[in-house]
């Protein structure tokens, strides 16, 4: 019914929700720097400082490689999720695509991502990791991330429309996450082994370990870690795309 | 040509009086079936075509609104066909999306891609919008800055300027003073002129007769009557009359 230009919406909400989160702070994107920053400097003290056993080399970096992925998926799952319910007036008074919706969302938050990449980039050179040919698999595990975080958001933003509880769940579990990603720790062999059924399939693990062999040793990615990924990844969208589509036609009703 | 047909067309909504069970409620979503609907378009059956003026008048939840949403596409009905051809443009939709932290022209921008315009020609008819609006000089201030009247008049400006093949009017006649919505009757019935097609909606049977001239009746989701508007408004203000002695 909708006879628009996908693109043009696409790109104009985007914009909308960028805009409007840095329109009135005086030091704008700053803030996309500061958070991953100071909570850098606070792990790299307790676990260099505070409890010194570690043999990790080049721990800020190592920290950096694990807190912007995950900054990313918690930003963009949680305001994904809530994307189609706060955008009820929308949603109820014109027939706009709902998909873009939640997409664009996590669209926005790729642009605070790009700004921490950047970030993490720099930390990379300050230690003196150079620039190396395996640099251009960057591109190619983030876009994987973000077919995936689109995917988790089409299901859970769906959802949120008929049971509003689904938001604490998805904040819950992005707690959860935390902890049970490995970004300030690294799994010995034994434990990856037996709890390899966190690790392996979990996408946010195989960027961390991405970003760390490309960034920090200067290797490729393991080829099963890509394909695993990749699986994930594109499985997710494509579960996504069906849940929203077989819920989209009575979000009218639920709104 | 018919422009917009509806064929038998039922719409219910799901009531939730009766605490469901989350098993109960995913069933339900998957399958679509509703347990206790309310039915608020009971087999409903016209055409409409092209270049015509067609009123829809009934009282409160008669289903005035329930017609709008179906015809615009944002809700599916349950049973029953709804086409619609062309570009449709709804004047319910006044400012949908708008947004308080941007400024009157990005948030016409906005405003015209979830509307439906291209990305040229939101970029062309931007200047026509703010002239119509009258509000050149405020196109850099923030929405939160506006007065409520001069949202309406932007929301107005955009969605009337988007050259639809479809208008739908719901009771806005109302936006602005005097002078301006001299104006908007004018345009509407400068598109009235271009041979587009137009369903205006409105509790008020006087607005109807003097700009349409077939109607619908709906009373209580059901077509009461469907008729030249100098017949059908009166019947309709007959029964409400006598409902009210």
């Amino acid at each position: 019914m909708w006879k628009g230009d996908y693109i043009f919406f696409l790109e104009s909400m985007v914009m909308k929700d960028f805009k409007i989160r840095y329109r009135n702070m005086s030091l704008g994107v700053f803030w996309s720097l500061l958070n991953p920053l100071i909570l850098m400097a606070v792990m790299t003290f307790v676990f260099t400082v505070l409890t010194p056993n570690n043999t990790i080399q080049y721990f800020p970096l190592f920290v950096l490689c694990g807190l912007v992925p995950y900054n990313f998926f918690s930003v963009a799952w949680n305001s994904g999720t809530v994307s189609i319910t706060n955008n009820a007036g929308l949603i109820k008074r014109v027939p706009v695509p709902r998909e873009v919706v939640p997409i664009s969302t996590v669209l926005a938050a790729c642009i605070h991502l790009l700004i921490q990449i950047g970030l993490l980039l720099a930390v990379t050179l300050v230690y003196g990791r150079g620039i190396n040919w395996n640099w251009l698999y960057l591109p190619v595990v983030w876009a994987l991330a973000v077919v995936f975080v689109c995917g988790i958001v089409l299901v859970t933003s769906a959802l949120d429309v008929y049971i509003r509880d689904i938001r604490y769940v998805v904040e819950s579990f992005v707690t959860v996450l935390f902890w049970s990603v490995p970004i300030f720790y690294y799994p010995s062999a034994e434990i990856s082994q037996r709890f390899s059924y966190v690790f392996d399939y979990n996408p946010i693990t195989a960027l961390i370990f991405a970003l760390r062999s490309i960034l920090i040793d200067g290797h490729a990615p393991p080829f099963s870690l890509l394909a695993k990924f990749a699986l994930v990844s594109f499985g997710m969208f494509g579960i996504g795309w069906f849940v929203f589509g077989r819920l989209k036609s009575r979000f009218f009703d639920y709104l | 040509m018919n422009v917009i047909e509806f064929s038998q067309v039922w719409k219910s909504f799901h009531r939730a009086a009766e605490q469901q069970l989350l098993r109960h409620y995913i069933v339900d979503l998957f399958d679509g079936a509703d347990s206790n609907p309310f039915y608020a378009l009971k087999d409903i059956t016209f055409k409409i075509g092209e270049g015509e003026c067609v009123g829809v008048v009934g009282s409160n939840g008669a289903g005035k609104s329930t017609l709008l949403s179906l015809v615009t596409g944002l809700a599916p009905p349950n049973r029953g066909e709804v086409k619609v051809k062309g570009r449709v443009a709804a004047l319910l939709e006044l400012g949908a999306g708008f947004h308080p932290d941007l400024t009157g022209r990005e948030n016409v921008i906005l405003n015209a891609s979830l509307m439906g315009f291209k990305r040229k020609e939101a970029m062309n008819l931007y200047e026509p919008i703010v002239d119509f609006a009258e509000m050149a000089d405020f196109m850099d201030e923030p929405l939160r800055t506006y007065s409520s009247g001069m949202k309406l008049r932007l929301g107005f400006a955009v969605a009337i300027n988007l050259n639809p093949d479809v208008l739908i009017i719901d009771e806005i006649l109302a936006v602005g003073d005097q002078a301006f919505q001299a104006k908007c009757t004018e345009k509407i019935l400068e598109i009235k002129k271009a041979g587009k097609t137009i369903l205006c909606v409105s509790h008020n049977g006087s607005t109807i007769q003097s700009l349409c001239d077939r109607a619908l009746w709906l009373d209580h989701g059901q077509l009461m009557m469907d008729g030249r508007s100098s017949e059908v408004v009166p019947a309709y203000e007959g029964r409400r009359a006598a409902s009210h002695a």
